[in-house]
């Protein structure tokens, strides 16, 4: 059912002819699908990767891999999924849809758009070109200093590294810019800030803070690039320099790099759940609220990652609280999101899967959160396999899980075709027990004294057990993404037709064609309230009425 | 959570051989540790408990039992009472945490004050650990390395074991789980932390912060001993090391290659500090920073040949005989 009338245009030309569009394409939409599908291959390497370390760490003393190919995986494999993965994935679908939710017909700056997209790609190819180099980047994927150093890393392979992530990093900085400046000025007449979807509010807030957090972190890579090639001594712990620097440069980054994979999370999440628990957002000034707030706080948290390198008790304990407080916004979004559904008519069909997946894992990584910002907890469980499973429940079991929502969500506003929903209940389930199998026992074997990133333990140390419930839970989660990635590719070929709002929706991009004319809209719809959508569809009782 | 709960119960009374549980304490720091977590992980779980039982609740109360086009349920726009009560109580909540984790934090250096019992300085090196006594008596500044031995205190007044931390490459990180934190061996900086070893016993740990190639075979053992032995196994350490005449030929072997560039043993001329002191070497349990048990066959299958035990450790291959391995092999047994 259309809502808005629009003229029938589905011809598309042969692929040959189509191919050179998608390389030189400035549509916002191509550039979107061009994301996904990128970070989709990525996603399959960084898999691959974690597949062969789990393998590797299936039986104490193994000999599969060697530690210097070990060291080489779960670098690239941490890389891989932070920068070319999770972020490119989420901007992809923030590409793909901000013009659509706000009414607009592209984003700001379409040029800069399609350059963000190729400077991702190349990034992100050149930093694999490492491993024709002779050997991919073997210090980890916050690459500490003075492990970076030239004196212990003597290939290149930490250069393509660094040049790498400032490539691709040049690529996210611009599209951080063009998102917030898509944003501010190109919304339709009508939709003020206050009446954006809180996808677009969070997508924002994610912008805002690349563009604050990104600059300390191409900072820090330069000083390095300067250090490992010109010999200045800013990490040289040799000639004087600081260790600790390095941490606190890339952590000022990273810390936030952890909200700005959660908050376009956070922003599907409160797409996705209202519309099939048939319920307006409860609260949305509150969960908007509170990504301001998660925002601000999250640039104060980032020496929670250093509690062990010997600050001071007073240091340790202001960053300790700062990181308590994170909670309190991160909750009353979670409590916000269960009082939707609270009361409504769920409808569970694969993205509400996906989304309530998300809320019920997520709130776990949030926990062990807490337990990690408690200061002499972390220096137990910091760096050991504690971290790595509560980090995989932020990220993982939190963005992923979110981002899966979205793919069921969207992906008919894309295609014009519905992802099958028998192949999204196999993924959904064989996901969620690949993931808890996988890494719930990585608590455990944390707890037992097992550090992160050794590429070997003895059969004595009584952690063997809990490697291999997670090698086998990741054999789970392969399975389940060859449901995914199967479902993606038949579904786009032969799948049933959606039309254009099959979920009865309530944002913009439902308000046109599916997939959408290059224009998007042929007229620019003037908005009232929240969900125009439900306007349209409920004349007697519109959204404007109660906000 | 009952899962997590019942999983707890089975952790906490598990024990493996080389147990390393954090919820098995042998010293004071540890213990107020694992007291903190189950304090946190009652707050975090009973939250767990209410917060996902809310979720499911209210996914399978309000699931759509048929399809069709019911009407849509009463649209709710938000609740201020409601959203200032989710909103206070976490903030209470995570007020009483932060209370109790500055108490533990600085709970955590009392006694700092006190004098030690014993101050020994741990230099992580890539991939070992260089042991270091600092104290006048007997024989201040003797090395050994990978293994730090501690007394476990006198007249049931446990022996407070203070540690200097240093780095002489890349950062590592000291951590044995039943005795403490982890603390950070920091280029460049000095870190401190102390413990103490209310049992006897040998109590495992690892570096914890990835240090290059070798970072999972850069283990450590403290071995914890009644007052008495500690003193014994001291006084050894601070002898030079024994020159038996039936060895010759390997100590001889041993100074005029390049071993003594890299290694010391005390009373002879070799002076190399890059590598772990071998004056006592047949004390200690392993070798290669834990990598190998300290026996005949694993010692003359590291020195033909360090790869294989260690790939990618700074000890050369020296391409010795078979002859000349046996030597120098023989030698080094003599070491005690």
């Amino acid at each position: 059912m259309a809502v808005l009338d629009h003229p029938a245009e589905n011809v598309s030309p042969p692929v040959a002819q189509r191919a050179p569009s998608w390389a030189t394409t400035l549509d916002h939409k191509q550039i979107g699908i061009l994301y996904i599908i990128t970070s989709l291959i990525f996603m399959a390497v960084g898999g691959l990767e974690a597949l062969i370390i789990r393998a590797q760490l299936w039986v104490p003393d193994s000999h599969l891999v060697g530690p210097d190919m070990f060291n080489q995986l779960f670098t690239m494999h941490g890389t891989t999924m932070v920068f070319f993965v999770v972020m490119p994935m989420l901007f992809g679908f923030g590409n793909y849809l901000i013009p659509l939710m706000i009414g607009a017909r592209d984003m700001a700056f379409p040029r800069l758009n399609a350059f963000s997209y190729w400077m991702f790609a190349f990034g992100g190819t050149l930093t694999y070109l490492s491993f024709l180099a002779g050997g991919a980047p073997n210090v980890g994927w916050f690459a500490y200093a003075p492990l970076t150093e030239y004196a212990f890393s003597r290939d290149h392979s930490t250069d393509y590294w660094i040049l790498g992530l400032m490539v691709s990093g040049i690529g996210t900085t611009a599209t951080a810019v063009n998102l917030v400046t898509t944003i501010l000025v190109m919304r339709a007449p009508g939709m003020s800030l206050a009446r954006v979807p809180l996808f677009v509010w969070m997508m924002m807030f994610d912008g805002v803070l690349l563009i604050f957090a990104l600059p300390p972190f191409t900072a820090a890579a330069i000083m390095l690039l300067l250090d490992r090639g010109l010999g200045a001594h800013f990490f040289d712990t040799q000639a004087g320099g600081s260790a600790l620097l390095w941490q606190h440069l890339f952590w000022f980054f990273g810390h936030p790099e952890v909200y700005i994979m959660a908050l376009p999370a956070f922003g599907i999440i409160s797409e996705v759940v209202p519309v099939f628990s048939r319920k307006v957002i409860f609260g949305y000034e509150s969960v908007a609220a509170a990504t301001v707030v998660i925002g601000v706080i999250s640039m104060g948290v980032w020496a929670h990652h250093m509690f062990t390198v010997g600050m001071s008790d007073a240091l340790d304990a202001i960053f300790s609280g700062a990181s308590f407080l994170i909670a309190v916004p991160t909750g009353i979004k979670m409590f916000n999101w269960i009082a939707t559904i609270y009361g409504g008519k769920i409808r569970m069909q694969s993205p509400m899967l996906f989304a309530v997946g998300f809320l019920a894992m997520f709130l776990i990584g949030g926990l062990t959160g807490i337990m990690l910002a408690a200061v002499p907890i972390d220096w137990q469980v910091s760096d050991s396999y504690f971290v790595v499973g509560h980090f995989h429940y932020v990220l993982f079991g939190g963005s992923l899980f979110a981002i899966m929502a979205a793919y069921y969500f969207w992906f008919p506003k894309m295609t014009g075709r519905l992802l099958s929903e028998r192949l999204a209940r196999w993924h959904f389930w064989l996901m969620l027990a690949g993931f808890n199998l996988t890494f719930f026992p990585m608590h455990i074997a944390g707890l037992l004294g097992m550090p992160r990133r050794i590429y070997t333990y003895s059969a004595d140390r009584g952690w063997t057990i809990w490697n291999q419930l997670s090698t086998v839970g990741a054999m789970l989660l392969a399975v389940s993404f060859l449901f995914f990635f199967w479902n993606l590719f038949v579904s786009w070929r032969r799948g049933e037709s959606s039309g254009d709002d099959p979920w009865d929706a309530w944002t913009l991009e439902w308000a046109t064609t599916s997939p959408p004319a290059h224009y998007n809209f042929e007229e620019i719809p003037i908005v009232r309230s929240r969900r125009p959508l439900w306007d349209l569809k409920h004349p007697e009782d519109p959204d404007w009425e109660h906000e | 959570m009952c899962l997590a709960s019942i999983l707890l119960v089975a952790l906490v009374r598990s024990a493996a051989a080389d147990d390393l549980s954090v919820f098995h304490p042998a010293s004071r720091p540890a213990a107020s540790i694992r007291d903190l977590f189950y304090l946190v992980f009652g707050i975090t779980g009973a939250i767990f408990a209410l917060v996902e039982g809310m979720l499911v609740y209210a996914a399978w109360r309000y699931r759509r039992r048929k399809a069709g086009n019911d009407p849509e349920p009463a649209q709710v726009y938000g609740s201020q009472p409601l959203e200032v009560a989710w909103t206070v109580a976490p903030l209470l909540i995570v007020f009483v945490l932060f209370l109790v984790v500055v108490r533990s934090v600085f709970e955590a250096q009392e006694g700092n004050d006190d004098p030690p019992a014993l101050r020994v300085q741990l230099i992580g090196h890539q991939w070992w650990w260089d042991v270091v006594y600092l104290d006048e008596q007997p024989g201040a500044g003797v090395h050994t390395a990978n293994e730090l031995h501690v007394p476990t205190g006198t007249d049931g007044q446990p022996a407070r074991i203070e540690v200097e931390l240093l780095s002489a490459d890349v950062i590592h990180s000291f951590w044995v789980p039943r005795l403490a934190g982890k603390t950070d061996l920091v280029p460049g900086q000095t870190n401190h932390m102390w413990f103490t070893a209310e049992e006897p016993g040998t109590f495992f740990g690892q570096c914890a912060e990835f240090c290059g190639m070798q970072h999972a075979n850069m283990k450590l053992r403290v071995v914890a001993e009644s007052a008495e032995s500690f003193q014994a196994w001291r006084k050894n350490e601070a002898q030079p090391a024994l020159a038996l005449a039936n060895v010759t030929k390997g100590r001889e072997r041993f100074l005029s290659l390049s071993c003594v560039n890299c290694h010391t043993i005390r009373g002879t001329a070799a002076h190399g500090t890059v590598g772990p002191d071998l004056t006592h070497l047949m004390t200690r349990r392993t070798i290669a920073a834990g990598a190998a048990d300290n026996d005949h066959e694993q010692l003359r299958a590291w020195i033909a040949d360090p790869d294989s035990i260690k790939p990618g450790s700074e000890m050369p291959n020296m391409r010795l005989s078979s002859a000349e391995i046996d030597a120098v092999v023989d030698y080094l047994e003599t070491l005690h």
